[in-house]
């Protein structure tokens, strides 16, 4: 395993490279999906049969908060990055720390919002329209809970081993998903809620 | 007992019956013989956890050959039960089942397997590399692959087959009409295997970006390997909708949702769009490795340079612009209107400009050439004119005003078995002919072949023209009967004739195996049919290492660079890092066979447990530490003597 | 080779006279679209039959002039990279094809997505066509009757189809007066067909739904004008009412034989017009959607 100190350590090796390169392609692929999941929601977002419309739904607060958990968890992750990048093994640690929790608390706030959903009588089987909301904002949701459980494996790693070619990988990729899902965040926020709401 | 009523099959008929003896003995034998031969350490070590690109492509071509088999005789089913009119050898409900899985089972596990084992063996011997860029992952892509192609075959003698079409178009494949777990099947076994598709889709490409040999520019890559990296570029975008579609699908037969239904705002015409989607840009993926099958083989009988290389990189790529661009070309009768099917019908036929400067190519390939007619060659050379016809039948399709006419008939089927038979089955038998030494070290017997050829080609011609007759004489697909005053008997009889002339071809492949196994010359050499793309250039059969040292290439025709006095090889023999082998990938499958099974049968407890064991595996993976090991420059001189010697 | 070419001409031998005796259904046209239709599909038939013979002409020159065993021992073939000229050509002439046809395509496509040409200023007779598992129904609003698996149209006057399903998708097809159309549970669309030659036509769904779906047939029959009124009136006289509960018994999947009604389902089971439907909905024909179903808006709007 050759290591090429002139290059970040997320980029020193051969297979760092490899795996960055892999990642933004499944990156493209997950674009895909998430298009797919909006194309649907724009196609069923007036056919709400019996069920609620968004507008009737949708309550700004959670969202909100929801949206700056999110997006100031996208800030810390890039601290992460950046100390990762000075060799600061703590402060990278503490980032990603901060990072999880924040996370954790936007998954607590949507799982606060889905439980007011369907007790409000927009489940998952109300209308085409519920089920394409709810599978868009789970889908969104699931990603971030498999977030969680993946960024908490690379803390433990870097804890244990320090800050390797392979642990700095490891987080720089983890960085580049939790952005993404910012971004994909950004756009739920906007034609999803803000959309609906008006 | 209530229990395990739901995993009787709904219609059994005596077939099925005898299937399930036969698949019971089978499963048997194979114990049997594993234990008998003390065979088990053998396939635990080399090939269950192998994560080697040319070890895996072969059990691709082994799986893709088996289902070949699975999905043929489905067809054999379809063709006989036509033959006749008021035919009673099958009823409805089992003829829907067998064109159902037929069309899933060619497209899905013996199709796309087929590209993928060439895709596996040849893209890193095209471009000078050790192996893909995730070999593990690799290895994982091809056993997500096999879970999902089980998973889907047990539906036979397990709770029942999908019964809705290929293209399980809703309302019909919800649970209103669709009252068996089959259509579930479908969905999860589809899903399973797609990922496996999606996650071979960006290793190849990463691998084709990054590790291409020193010298080796991308206008410098073997044309197969330029298909590949299209085709997989198509993956990486495509099977995402397919993904969600089928998610959706699932959705709505297992938690009651409204996606596809017909109450509460459920929309059928959604899952045909994301479908078609999906659909179309599949076939590209299949045709264009097969595209590049055929430029390998034409130039090399031709004993020529590939004809235009940068049109037919242009035109591939064109294609896999323009393939997302037609879907709704699968129902111009939707009722989109004239504006909408006059869009989509140009773009159709625009498809038809690229894929015509690829036969040109081919054609001028052959131009000033000195033709050689083996096995592989005349594969290419029947493909060309009977292409042809399946191409312009496509434009004529593309004609939406007249598709109304075409639609759901016999015409649009043989269109299809028109491209995709010489297209990409021709194109596969052509690749396994002419690889088939690289790959094993021996030729396949040059004169069975070329009656195989014949066979599949007169009975291909025999078995669907006759459709495209029957198609304008308003047969519809699907229909598991006709009366006699229908009019189209003769022409079914003579599809079945046909079709049992294929068969007779597809048996006598495996009859050209056995016999070349036991009686074909081993010492062929690296090079037995004078090629000149890099694969050809290390030895035959190929070192784990493929190269014993990283080749500097020059153009895309290595070999040739050779003769005229390139060193291809230059420097010294260096220790080689190779990845270890890992059974974490045998066992992901198992365990997503595991899940997807609970999955289709609604047992939420055991598919928990099983989600849970695939979350394991992977937090084993990422925690582990594995960092390959090394082949020493002693091993390489042994091995290097040793084949160089044979 | 000589056996291929000798399997060809047998086969193609065989085809030409087993098609010889009588005209395939969508090449026999009776009415106007069907006609076009077919005049399209001859016509692409000759370009493309060119196209074939033209590169079977070509790979024929190819592989009698430069095969290997004409050749010299020593002949080597020489490295040809593309010529722009030459791959222009190749390019230039499968454009110009497309366009042509592509041309035609668009035409044809206004055509039948239309009244049929020379009927634009007669009133057409909107037949309401349903599905169901796995029979036809067919709803004449204007005339007030319905019938089961077996359609009556006048000849020499428009018909304006509109469809939708029951249940699974199905595809509405009269080869001989022209193509198909979906009918689907959530939409209604439009066919526009016309009959020139009285006679009786094959009429079936084309799209696969399932069990019933072979014998999915339908009987199609085309009589004069006056003719058509007469059987209106026999109708008229001679049939029972079509009850809610009667039609709900239709619904039941199977395989019914053909069935009269006086009155129209539409009444209490009304199509699924308002959800955007087909976008060349007709002016003359929206006055009938809403004597026809009335109710329908009321209840079905919220499903959409």
């Amino acid at each position: 395993m050759k290591i090429d100190n002139s290059l970040p350590l997320e980029y020193s090796t051969d297979q760092n490279q490899l795996n960055i390169l892999g990642f933004w392609i499944f990156l493209g692929a997950e674009i895909m999906l998430f298009g797919t999941l909006f194309a649907s929601y724009f196609t069923l977002v007036d056919r709400t049969g019996a069920g609620p419309a968004g507008a009737e739904i949708f309550e700004i607060t959670p969202v909100l908060i929801e949206t700056l958990l999110l997006l100031t968890s996208s800030f810390t992750i890039g601290l992460a990055v950046h100390a990762m990048r000075l060799a600061n093994k703590k402060a990278t640690m503490a980032f990603i720390g901060i990072t999880l929790l924040l996370g954790l608390a936007f998954l607590g706030v949507e799982i606060y919002e889905f439980v007011h959903y369907v007790h409000i009588g927009a489940g998952l089987q109300t209308s085409a329209f519920t089920a394409i909301l709810l599978t868009t904002l789970g889908t969104h949701g699931a990603h971030v809970t498999f977030g969680l459980f993946w960024g908490t494996f690379i803390l433990l790693q870097i804890k244990k081993r320090g800050l390797t070619p392979e642990t700095g990988n490891k987080s720089f990729i983890f960085s580049l998903y939790w952005h993404f899902l910012d971004v994909v965040w950004i756009f739920i926020f906007s034609f999803v809620y803000l959309k609906g709401m008006m | 007992m209530e229990f395990f009523e739901r995993f009787a099959v709904p219609h059994p008929s005596p077939a099925i019956y005898a299937s399930m003896v036969a698949i019971g003995l089978t499963v048997i034998a194979i114990i049997a013989g594993l234990t008998y031969f003390k065979k088990w350490g053998y396939l635990w070590r080399e090939w269950l956890t192998t994560v080697d690109h040319k070890r895996i492509a072969i059990m691709y071509l082994i799986s893709a050959l088996l289902m070949l088999f699975r999905g043929g005789a489905d067809a054999i089913l379809m063709r006989a039960q036509l033959a006749v009119p008021d035919n009673k050898m099958l009823d409805a409900q089992h003829y829907n089942e067998i064109f159902t899985t037929h069309g899933v089972v060619m497209i899905m596990f013996m199709a796309m397997p087929f590209v993928f084992a060439f895709m596996n063996y040849l893209i890193p011997l095209q471009i000078g590399a050790r192996d893909v860029a995730f070999p593990r992952l690799n290895a994982i892509s091809f056993w997500l692959f096999f879970a999902g192609a089980m998973l889907f075959n047990i539906s036979f003698v397990v709770g029942g087959s999908p019964d809705a079409g290929w293209t399980s178009y809703f309302p019909l494949a919800g649970n209103d009409f669709s009252t068996s777990v089959g259509t579930n099947y479908y969905m999860i076994a589809l899903q399973i295997s797609g990922l496996g598709t999606l996650m071979t889709g960006i290793n190849m490409i990463t691998t084709i970006f990054k590790m291409r040999a020193p010298g080796m520019t991308l206008m410098k890559m073997p044309m197969f390997t330029w298909s590949s990296l299209i085709a997989n570029v198509i993956i990486v975008f495509a099977f995402p909708v397919l993904t969600v579609a089928l998610a959706m699908g699932t959705m709505d037969r297992l938690f009651g949702t409204n996606f596809f239904t017909t109450s509460n705002g459920g929309m059928d015409m959604l899952w045909a769009n994301l479908f078609w989607v999906w659909g179309h840009p599949e076939v590209y993926i299949l045709i264009l490795p097969a595209f590049g099958l055929y430029s390998e083989i034409i130039a090399t009988f031709s004993g020529r340079n590939l004809y235009g290389y940068k049109s037919m990189v242009a035109s591939m790529v064109l294609i896999s612009l323009l393939s997302f661009l037609v879907w709704t070309h699968h129902f111009f009768t939707m009722g989109q209107g004239a504006l909408t099917n006059s869009i989509f019908s140009i773009t159709t036929m625009a498809i038809a400009v690229p894929t015509g400067v690829k036969i040109f190519n081919w054609l001028f390939t052959l131009w000033k050439g000195k033709i050689r007619f083996t096995v592989p060659m005349l594969y290419s050379l029947g493909f060309i004119p009977l292409f042809t016809v399946g191409g312009v039948t496509g434009v004529m399709l593309a004609m939406s005003a007249a598709d109304y006419q075409y639609h759901n008939t016999m015409f649009l089927v043989a269109h299809f078995h028109n491209t995709i038979i010489p297209g990409v089955v021709f194109a596969m038998l052509a690749g396994f002919t002419y690889y088939w030494p690289k790959m094993f070290g021996f030729m396949l017997n040059e004169k069975i072949g070329k009656w195989t050829f014949w066979m599949l080609t007169v009975g291909f011609v025999l078995a669907f023209f006759p459709m495209y007759i029957s198609g304008l004489d308003g047969q519809a697909r699907r229909m598991y009967t006709y009366s006699e005053a229908a009019g189209f008997s003769m022409l079914n009889m003579l599809s079945f004739v046909g079709a049992a002339v294929m068969a007779f071809g597809f048996v006598l492949i495996v009859y050209n195996i056995y016999y070349s196994v036991r009686y074909s010359p081993r010492n062929i050499g690296a090079n037995p049919w004078n090629a000149r793309s890099l694969e050809w250039a290390t030895h035959t059969p190929v070192p784990e290492y493929n190269f014993a040292i990283t080749p500097n290439v020059a153009s895309s025709e290595a070999l040739r660079d050779v003769k005229n006095g390139h060193d291809l090889f230059p420097g010294k023999y260096e220790k080689i890092h190779m990845p270890n082998n890992s059974g974490l990938p045998f066992i992901m499958g198992v365990i997503f066979f595991v899940w997807g099974f609970s999955f289709v049968f609604a047992m939420w407890i055991p598919l928990i447990i099983a989600t849970i064991g695939i979350f394991a595996c992977m937090g084993y993976r990422s925690a582990e530490k594995d960092h390959g090991r090394y082949i020493s420059v002693k091993e390489i001189e042994d091995t290097e003597t040793k084949l160089r010697g044979a | 080779m000589k056996l291929k070419w000798a399997l060809l001409a047998v086969f193609f031998t065989i085809t030409t006279v087993l098609t010889g005796c009588e005209p395939l259904l969508v090449l026999d046209p009776k009415g106007p679209q069907a006609e076009r239709q077919a005049n399209d599909i001859m016509l692409s038939i000759g370009i493309m039959s060119f196209i074939v013979i033209a590169v079977l002409a070509i790979l024929t020159y190819m592989l009698i002039k430069y095969r290997a065993s004409k050749q010299s021992e020593d002949y080597e073939p020489p490295h040809i990279e593309g010529n722009p000229i030459v791959e222009a050509i190749c390019v230039g002439i499968p454009v110009i094809i497309v366009i042509f046809l592509s041309i035609v395509s668009v035409k044809s496509n206004y055509i039948v997505e239309a009244t049929p040409q020379g009927y634009e200023d007669q009133e057409p007779l909107v037949i309401y066509a349903s599905s169901s598992n796995w029979k036809w129904h067919f709803s004449y609003p204007e005339e007030d009757i319905e019938t089961v698996n077996y359609l009556y149209i006048p000849t020499d006057r428009p018909l304006e189809f509109k469809l939708y399903s029951y249940g699974p998708i199905t595809s509405f097809w009269i080869p001989q007066l022209g193509g198909q159309k979906y009918a689907m549970a959530d939409m209604v669309t439009t066919l526009h067909l016309a009959a020139e030659v009285p006679g009786e036509y094959m009429g079936r769904n084309a799209n696969f739904s399932g069990e019933g779906f072979a014998e999915n047939a339908f009987n199609v029959k085309a009589v004069p004008p006056a003719e058509f009124d007469e059987w209106v009136e026999e109708v008229k006289e001679t049939a029972s009412p079509l009850t809610e509960e009667k039609f709900n018994e239709l619904l039941e999947p199977g395989h019914l034989g053909q069935s009269t009604y006086t009155g129209t389902h539409l009444e209490f089971s009304p199509a699924p017009e308002h959800n955007h439907g087909s976008s060349e909905q007709d002016e003359h024909s929206t006055d009938e959607h809403h004597e026809s179903g009335h109710s329908e808006h009321d209840d079905e709007h919220s499903q959409h």
